[in-house]
């Protein structure tokens, strides 16, 4: 878990720097250049296929370890402690998983099937064809409710990382006395840091609110 | 604090033996004073029960003095009981107020089977000291303990981790009903000490597979552990333990 884990911790801080172009000026032209980059680059390519095997991994270990460790316990407690001796989110990776799996799901069809498989118009810089990925996520940010459920799907992903990232370390052994604390810092900071970037692009999108940098292509 | 006596409501787990379906069962325990145990208050509720001719309830205790690890039972869904730090024989009943329902249950996991009511098997922690948990030593005259000089820091890490009373108050009050801190404590102890060194790889490598034999659950680091043992064994441990497995088995002889 901790290893796939930290494998996918990597994959949000691509995916979440290359889609922050959204967020700036000439948000068309930078996304759509970077999304092509992304999906013409054979090395990127490849690791897309490590990407899903991840993915595959981290969630076919979780509900495993969720069911062994259930079935280790068959005669339930009358009363149980709750959240007098742990975090509900800590307890709750099984089901915050499941709501990050749906939301995956969703988002796969949304976006990865169409520029994949075809279904998005085209768009012309500098005499060169690219997708328009942008147009797709605006036809798809339009609608409210949409927004809301990636905004859920965000903050499932806020709670999963805020246990997940602090959890791997121990899990790997590299929580001592001296980085406890940092380790936790940068859990915190990150699950909530990285995830907020990420609800940011629906609402930005669906709004049309852009961050004025000019000319500059800030990212990418 | 002041003296007070209070009436309770107790609601106690009562199995006849490991393959009964067991039940709970509801008793009014009078008078109890605020300055007795809450083992001192079961055995008064015993008495009363004796004395109707029923079965009295089966609990484990000994030492009554919060360093044996007998005592266990599930208090208000708390191991030990609500008071940090502390044996079910140390809590004491100013913990609680006139009128109170107070829930009593064995530590439940699948790799402590019931005896009876409140007693269950903990062999399972013996078989996994069995396993590894020891230093050989030869025969002769001892060694003076003091031979290898050894950094106060470690030392009191060691001592800390040696802490540990094998109660398995953290397997009671895991989730996935998992030994890991009983584990890391008897394996950090060790670990942190010259003497320890020589069966340092072999140790934590067969501990862990007894353990996983016992059909304890993993750990996912809720940490529930470190909040209820009553010797407040840190979680650090878990890590520690994480790191000699990674390095046992990871690195060739």
């Amino acid at each position: 878990m901790a290893l796939t884990g930290f494998f996918l911790v990597v994959f949000l801080i691509v995916h979440c720097y290359i889609n922050a172009n959204v967020l700036f000026s000439n948000a068309e032209e930078n996304f759509n250049r970077a999304a092509h980059f992304m999906g013409s680059n054979i090395l990127i390519r490849i690791m897309e296929i490590g990407l899903f095997v991840g993915f595959i991994l981290h969630i076919v270990q979780g509900y495993k370890l969720e069911l062994q460790n259930r079935a280790s316990r068959k005669s339930r407690y009358a009363v149980t402690a709750g959240n007098k001796t742990s975090k509900w989110y800590s307890r709750s990776m099984a089901l915050l998983g499941t709501l990050i799996l749906l939301f995956l799901v969703l988002h796969l069809v949304h976006f990865w099937v169409p520029s994949r498989f075809g279904g998005l118009t085209e768009v012309e810089y500098d005499g060169k064809t690219y997708h328009n990925l942008y147009a797709q996520m605006q036809d798809i940010f339009a609608v409210p409710w949409v927004v809301v459920v990636y905004l859920l799907g965000c903050f499932s992903l806020s709670w999963h990382l805020l246990h997940g990232v602090q959890s791997a370390a121990q899990t790997l052994g590299i929580t001592s006395k001296n980085y406890f604390q940092t380790i936790k810092t940068i859990g915190i900071v990150f699950s909530i840091v990285v995830p907020l970037i990420f609800a940011l692009m629906p609402l930005f999108v669906h709004f049309g609110w852009q961050i004025n940098t000019g000319d500059i292509s800030l990212l990418f | 604090m002041q003296h007070y006596s209070m009436n309770l409501k107790l609601k106690v787990w009562r199995q006849r033996n490991t393959n009964d379906q067991g039940h709970f069962e509801t008793y009014d325990v009078e008078n109890v004073s605020s300055e007795m145990s809450f083992l001192e208050m079961i055995d008064v509720l015993n008495e009363q029960l004796i004395a109707k001719g029923e079965n009295p309830i089966a609990f484990d205790h000994d030492c009554r003095e919060g360093i044996c690890g007998m005592c266990s039972m599930v208090i208000d869904g708390r191991p030990h009981g609500p008071w940090k730090g502390t044996t079910t024989c140390q809590l004491h009943m100013r913990a609680f107020k006139d009128g109170d329902m107070i829930t009593v249950e064995p530590f439940r996991a699948n790799a402590f089977p019931v005896i009876k009511d409140l007693m269950v098997s903990r062999s399972a922690f013996d078989r996994i000291i069995q396993a590894g948990g020891y230093i050989s030593v030869n025969t002769g005259n001892a060694v003076d303990g003091n031979a290898i000089p050894i950094e106060k820091e470690k030392a009191d890490d060691a001592f800390a981790a040696a802490a540990c009373i094998g109660c398995g108050a953290c397997v009671a009050a895991c989730k996935n009903a998992s030994a890991m801190l009983f584990l890391s404590a008897k394996v950090s102890h060790l670990a942190l000490l010259p003497q320890g060194e020589p069966e340092k790889k072999q140790r934590v490598v067969n501990m862990i597979a007894q353990m996983d034999k016992e059909g304890f659950g993993s750990c996912t680091n809720t940490y529930a552990c470190e909040a209820e043992c009553p010797k407040e064994i840190s979680v650090l441990n878990i890590a520690r333990l994480n790191r000699e497995y990674l390095n046992s088995t990871l690195s060739a002889d």
